[in-house]
């Protein structure tokens, strides 16, 4: 007994005060980008060539314009522009409601907003997820996981990853949706009680990311249920997960 | 014994220096290899000159070798598994993507479900012929693809009496991606973001394997700076899912203060990779010819100061495990899978090693930082979930001392350009990594204009799979999750 009072002793209280503050991410933490809009040189194109996963296409002008919903964060295109258009920030804010709001050409952002007034009014205070991976590589699966661990404590906020779909308010999904896995989620969605909401979490369930056009694969769950939170990133920073929980049940 | 192709770890050599023998010559050299010091790393179909070889790659534990050879296979393919155990799940794979059928295979049936070219035949995950125990009170529980938790879907068929697991089948592909054929369509700069969510929690062991294939073949020279940091990221690696790994086996046993702190130390860990790169998971921090990040003095010391931090919660967290009986009495002499059955099957990482194999490419076949830094083995007796959990500990603590003599050496690690020479024209290379779950094996096989004509990936959880449904032999059926948690593979590896 004492050696384990002992160890709560050395362990303290972690519990990050957020969103009263905000999070201390590393130096190097690749976070939204922003585009200027002007300096781009005609024909260049170099940001595009680069780009792993076809998240870059140009503005009827010329000038890049980034899905968030495909990007990898993995910087190439900044490099390649030979006129620094593209500077990723450290801003880890970016979940959004909509798929258009995830299109990036300047350097304003459109973060998530709060559900209707008569969902939040079930789900403001109390949200309980399931969590289908269907073809995720476990990044995205282990920074959910984490936000239940003291450091963020997510059952402060009411929110939990419950066992079955019939005890969830709402389906937190990861991966591209492999072929293999379409029937298991459908039936899961199917299961959930309504009315339900759905939370698309990294580029491979918003978009089919790295894996996009495969034929094992479909590409994200757009085609496949409604979607009410897209967040981006491969894997997005646990961070960001959370705060767009938070902005959709208005907490934010 | 013919004389085979013999190369070192991350070697390249002339395809032509692959001896083709004959179906018998194959089985016979295959055997007496697995009967010496050999493990079945790789056995793949590759299609050459018109016809089709299998080729396997044979590591030997003892000198420090990768030996190749190949044989022509027909539609017809008379199975090794009888006589190597170990090629059980290689040919089931080759069944499925190839059609070869393998008479006297025990239980042929696919590993993926992976969609027919055809286009016309169906193929419907899990729904395949299992296993079935007949009688009075024998009952079957199936669960997934969907779990419970968090994690990754697969589908578990347990055929039990009363409580007691008399078999467990594991059926898995729902998490398969075509990763190996899209790495076919040669495009460099995605098929390193490919490979590094092949297992997405073991990007740095992938990344590193894929990497050092491809400056095998370019023939290009790494800095030994560059080596170092990859060594950290793979250590660094390890011990944030050894920890995750204990705090989840200590919260399956309902002690709560270990699993709640080893949730936060995992995450500091995570965060330590997110230093090096920015991403806790190590995305773009490996890349051929390299790495993509710099390391100077200053985040030497920085690495350093949290290092000592990590450590020192590790200690209070993960001592606790050993000093509380109530939790050691529920580890020991649960799942046991013996040295024997481990040895036949082919079993990797630490949890071969909790069965007593002394496997670990870090000290069999060194690569980069590990030819000068090498790691105290920690080898296990009785292989059950006690020594799966104990050698996690063992091998988290010789990580922190690999850590601190690499960041000591490190002189000003520079990021790499990305490079992209021309491979050299028919060619293999063999790539092992030692990754937390054990040997990561690529290989690389290019064609006459030195692109890819093949590329093979074995994840550790594709040796190590059957191991757990060995260790549910005749257990209770309540003692599953802790089984599971104390192998804790990779379904997306697996399933690629």
């Amino acid at each position: 007994m004492f050696h384990i009072l002992k160890a709560r002793l050395h362990q303290q209280y972690r519990t990050y005060p957020f969103p009263e503050k905000a999070p201390v991410l590393s130096p190097r933490y690749v976070g939204r980008p922003q585009i200027k809009t002007s300096g781009c040189v005609a024909n260049c194109a170099a940001c595009a060539k680069v780009c792993p996963s076809g998240a870059i296409s140009r503005s009827s002008e010329g000038r890049p314009v980034i899905d968030l919903g495909r990007c990898l964060f993995c910087r190439s295109c900044e490099t390649a522009c030979p006129s620094g258009l593209i500077r990723f920030s450290t801003e880890f804010s970016m979940p959004a409601s909509s798929r258009e709001d995830l299109i990036v050409n300047s350097e304003s952002y459109n973060t998530a907003r709060a559900l209707p007034e008569e969902f939040r009014k079930l789900f403001g205070s109390s949200l309980k997820l399931r969590q289908v991976s269907a073809g995720g590589c476990n990044a995205c699966e282990a920074d959910c996981n984490v936000l239940t661990t003291p450091a963020f404590d997510l059952a402060r906020f009411g929110i939990q990853f419950v066992a079955s779909p019939r005890h969830a308010d709402g389906l937190l999904v990861t991966g591209p949706v492999t072929q293999n896995m379409k029937l298991a989620l459908l039936k899961t969605y199917d299961a959930l009680p309504s009315p339900k909401i759905v939370i698309a979490t990294g580029a491979c369930a918003i978009s089919g990311g790295i894996f996009r056009d495969n034929a094992e694969v479909n590409n994200g769950i757009g085609d496949i249920i409604p979607v009410d939170l897209y967040i981006p990133g491969c894997p997005p920073n646990p961070w960001t997960i959370l705060d767009g929980m938070l902005r959709l049940m208005g907490r934010i | 014994m013919k004389k085979h192709a013999k190369i070192k770890n991350t070697d390249a050599v002339k395809f032509a220096e692959i001896q083709i023998v004959d179906n018998q010559q194959f089985r016979n050299d295959l055997a007496s290899l697995i009967a010496g010091n050999g493990r079945l790393s790789a056995l793949f179909l590759l299609p050459r000159d018109g016809q089709n070889l299998m080729l396997a790659a044979v590591s030997d534990d003892f000198d420090a070798t990768i030996k190749l050879f190949a044989t022509p296979c027909q539609k017809e393919f008379a199975s090794l598994t009888s006589d190597i155990p170990q090629a059980h799940w290689f040919e089931r794979e080759i069944n499925e993507l190839h059609g070869v059928e393998f008479p006297g295979h025990p239980w042929l049936k696919p590993i993926r479900f992976v969609a027919k070219d055809d286009g016309k035949s169906e193929v419907i995950p899990g729904v395949t012929s299992y296993f079935e125990v007949s009688g009075e009170e024998i009952h079957e529980v199936a669960v997934g693809p969907v779990h419970a938790g968090v994690i990754e879907p697969g589908h578990f068929r347990f055929q039990c009496h009363g409580e007691k697991v008399l078999h467990l089948e594991i059926e898995l592909g729902y998490q398969h991606r075509g990763i190996e054929r899209a790495l076919m369509r040669n495009q460099p700069h995605q098929n390193l973001r490919l490979i590094e969510v092949a297992a997405g929690d073991s990007t740095i062991a992938h990344t590193t394997a894929h990497a050092m294939l491809l400056e095998s073949l370019q023939g290009l020279k790494i800095d030994r700076n560059a080596e170092l940091v990859r060594g950290i990221a793979l250590e660094l690696e390890r011990m944030a899912n050894h920890t995750g790994d204990l705090g989840a086996l200590a919260g399956d046993v309902g002690f709560l203060p270990t699993s709640s702190y080893c949730g936060r130390i995992r995450g500091d860990i995570l965060n330590t990779t997110a230093v090096l790169c920015g991403n806790r998971f190590g995305r773009g921090l490996i890349r051929p010819g390299g790495v993509g990040h710099a390391v100077d003095k200053a985040l030497v010391s920085t690495l350093l100061e949290r290092l000592a931090l990590i450590e020192a919660d590790l200690k209070s967290a993960i001592g606790l495990i050993w000093n509380t009986p109530s939790v050691i009495s529920r580890f020991e002499e649960t799942g046991c899978v013996s040295r024997e059955d481990a040895l036949a099957i082919g079993m990797v990482g630490p949890a071969g090693r909790a069965s007593g194999l002394s496997v670990d490419v870090r000290c069999s076949h060194p690569f980069g930082a590990y030819k000068q830094h090498k790691p105290e083995l920690p080898v296990g007796r009785s292989g059950d979930v006690f020594w799966r959990a104990r050698i996690r500990w063992l091998e988290l603590k010789e990580s922190i001392r690999l850590i601190r003599a690499m960041l000591a050496e490190i002189d000003n690690a520079m990021a790499a350009p990305t490079c992209s020479a021309p491979a050299a024209a028919d060619s293999i290379a063999v790539a092992l990594t030692e990754g937390w779950r054990g040997e990561v094996c690529h290989v690389a096989v290019t064609d006459n204009s030195g692109g890819l004509a093949a590329y093979k990936i074995v994840d550790p959880s594709f040796h190590n799979w059957y191991g757990l449904a060995l260790a549910l032999r005749n257990q209770e059926i309540s003692d599953f999750p802790l089984c599971n948690k104390s192998f804790n593979l990779s379904y997306c590896g697996h399933d690629l």
